[in-house]
């Protein structure tokens, strides 16, 4: 069995850095729940880019992990990988590039500054709020 | 952003909160709520505390990172012996276990904090704040933050450095950088070391690796060295003492001073599970 929570029984726990990253994302999520009286959390919306140092399909498998015994246990976690983009600093072109390869698409200019890409956002929150599980809990007891 | 007192409600977002918004408390007893927050806020809140700290005492923080067995900690020692005090020096650290590493530092008579991360893959900012609590930065001039040996992870957690220095050892190939672009894409200096091994193995070019760099969008300049036979030690040397002066010239004109490269990436330590 999988312990779900507290320091000591972490070292049993997957040690990647996408765990770490999940506890600060469900940090937030369970802080936003708790400040909305949500009963679940039922959708995370999360922006993701290759240079984020963050693995998506790690990301993913880790969340079960983080997310048992939060708000969030149940929820879903959607990753929207975002596109490498980078802007030359010689010709001005946006362009599209690859994670190793950030050189300018249009005259290959090296010096390039990256305007996408790179981004690790929590972009929204779904969830189920008190007021309408309560009338379900109510309706159930009757 | 303030989930309490309504601060954050401007003319820019007052749309999602008002009937009809995305905000809105729908009858159906669900909502959505538009976060829009980086995961990275914690760690970066701990950073920038770190950073202050560092400003504060007038001291250079670089982070330096590479493969494990890349000569991180022979570097830092050879460093040590050749400024001879013209720089005073203290060294944070970090590996997954032992005192190995402190201990070395220690010999040559400069204070080392061990950081020993169990089974974790990089350092972040709390540990590294937890450390500062036993080094006296009072007269220090550079604080070395040596991360645990690795490509991936360390390159996505900001520790409050200034400066990030990455090694390249010549027997792990040139082309490291175009593998691991975003800890490479994040270095300020590359140094390329065990340079006295190139001619044995002749399949590691110094100019393909800046090549690789360069593809990073990288600008940082490369110095071949070896730690163990000398050579391009004095040339890291200046760029240390020039470092130094430039870094300290921009905090004393009010410029906080991050590394060249911020990498998005990740939180906080590992220890510390969300409460229900």
């Amino acid at each position: 069995m999988l312990p779900s929570r507290g320091s000591s029984s972490m070292k049993y726990l997957p040690k990647m850095h996408e765990l770490a990253v999940c506890q600060a994302l469900l940090g937030e999520v369970v802080s936003l729940a708790a400040a909305r009286n949500a009963v679940i959390v039922t959708d995370i919306h999360v922006g993701i880019g290759p240079l984020s140092g963050v693995e998506a399909d790690l990301l993913q498998d880790a969340f079960p992990i983080a997310a048992a015994g939060t708000y969030a246990s149940a929820a879903v976690l959607h990753l929207r990988k975002t596109k490498i983009r980078v802007r030359c600093v010689e010709c001005g072109a946006e362009t599209k590039a690859k994670a190793n390869r950030l050189i300018c698409g249009k005259c290959a200019n090296w010096r390039t500054t990256l305007i996408g890409g790179d981004e690790l956002i929590l972009e929204r929150v779904e969830m189920e709020t008190r007021s309408e599980n309560q009338s379900m809990g109510e309706a159930a007891n009757v | 952003m303030c989930d309490t007192c309504g601060c954050n409600v401007t003319h820019g977002n007052e749309h999602l909160v008002t009937k009809g918004g995305k905000h809105e408390h729908t009858a159906s007893g669900t909502e959505s709520v538009e976060v829009l927050k980086n995961l990275l806020h914690a760690n970066d809140h701990e950073a920038a505390h770190n950073r202050e700290h560092f400003n504060r005492h007038g001291v250079l923080a670089v982070n330096l990172m590479s493969s494990p067995g890349a000569g991180k900690t022979l570097l830092l020692e050879k460093t040590i012996e050749l400024l001879d005090g013209d720089l005073n020096i203290a060294v944070i650290e970090g590996d997954l276990e032992t005192e190995n590493d402190a201990e070395r530092i220690r010999k040559k008579g400069v204070p080392a904090v061990q950081i020993s991360t169990g089974t974790a893959c990089h350092l972040d900012a709390h540990m590294v704040h937890k450390a500062l609590h036993e080094l006296d930065l009072e007269g220090l001039d550079v604080i070395f933050i040596e991360n645990v040996g690795n490509l991936v992870c360390p390159a996505s957690f900001d520790l409050g450095q200034h400066l990030n220095v990455t090694l390249l050892s010549s027997p792990e190939g040139d082309d490291k950088p175009a593998k691991y672009p975003v800890m490479f894409r994040a270095a300020d200096l590359m140094l390329v070391s065990k340079s006295d091994l190139l001619e044995v193995l002749g399949d590691f070019d110094p100019a393909n690796a800046e090549r690789h760099l360069r593809q990073l969008a990288n600008a940082a300049p490369v110095i071949p060295l070896s730690a163990r036979s000398g050579d391009g030690i004095q040339t890291w040397i200046d760029w240390l003492i020039d470092a130094r002066l430039t870094v300290s010239g921009r905090v004393a004109a009010g410029d906080l001073v991050r590394p060249a490269v911020q990498p998005e990436g990740a939180l906080l330590h590992t220890t510390s599970p969300p409460d229900r």
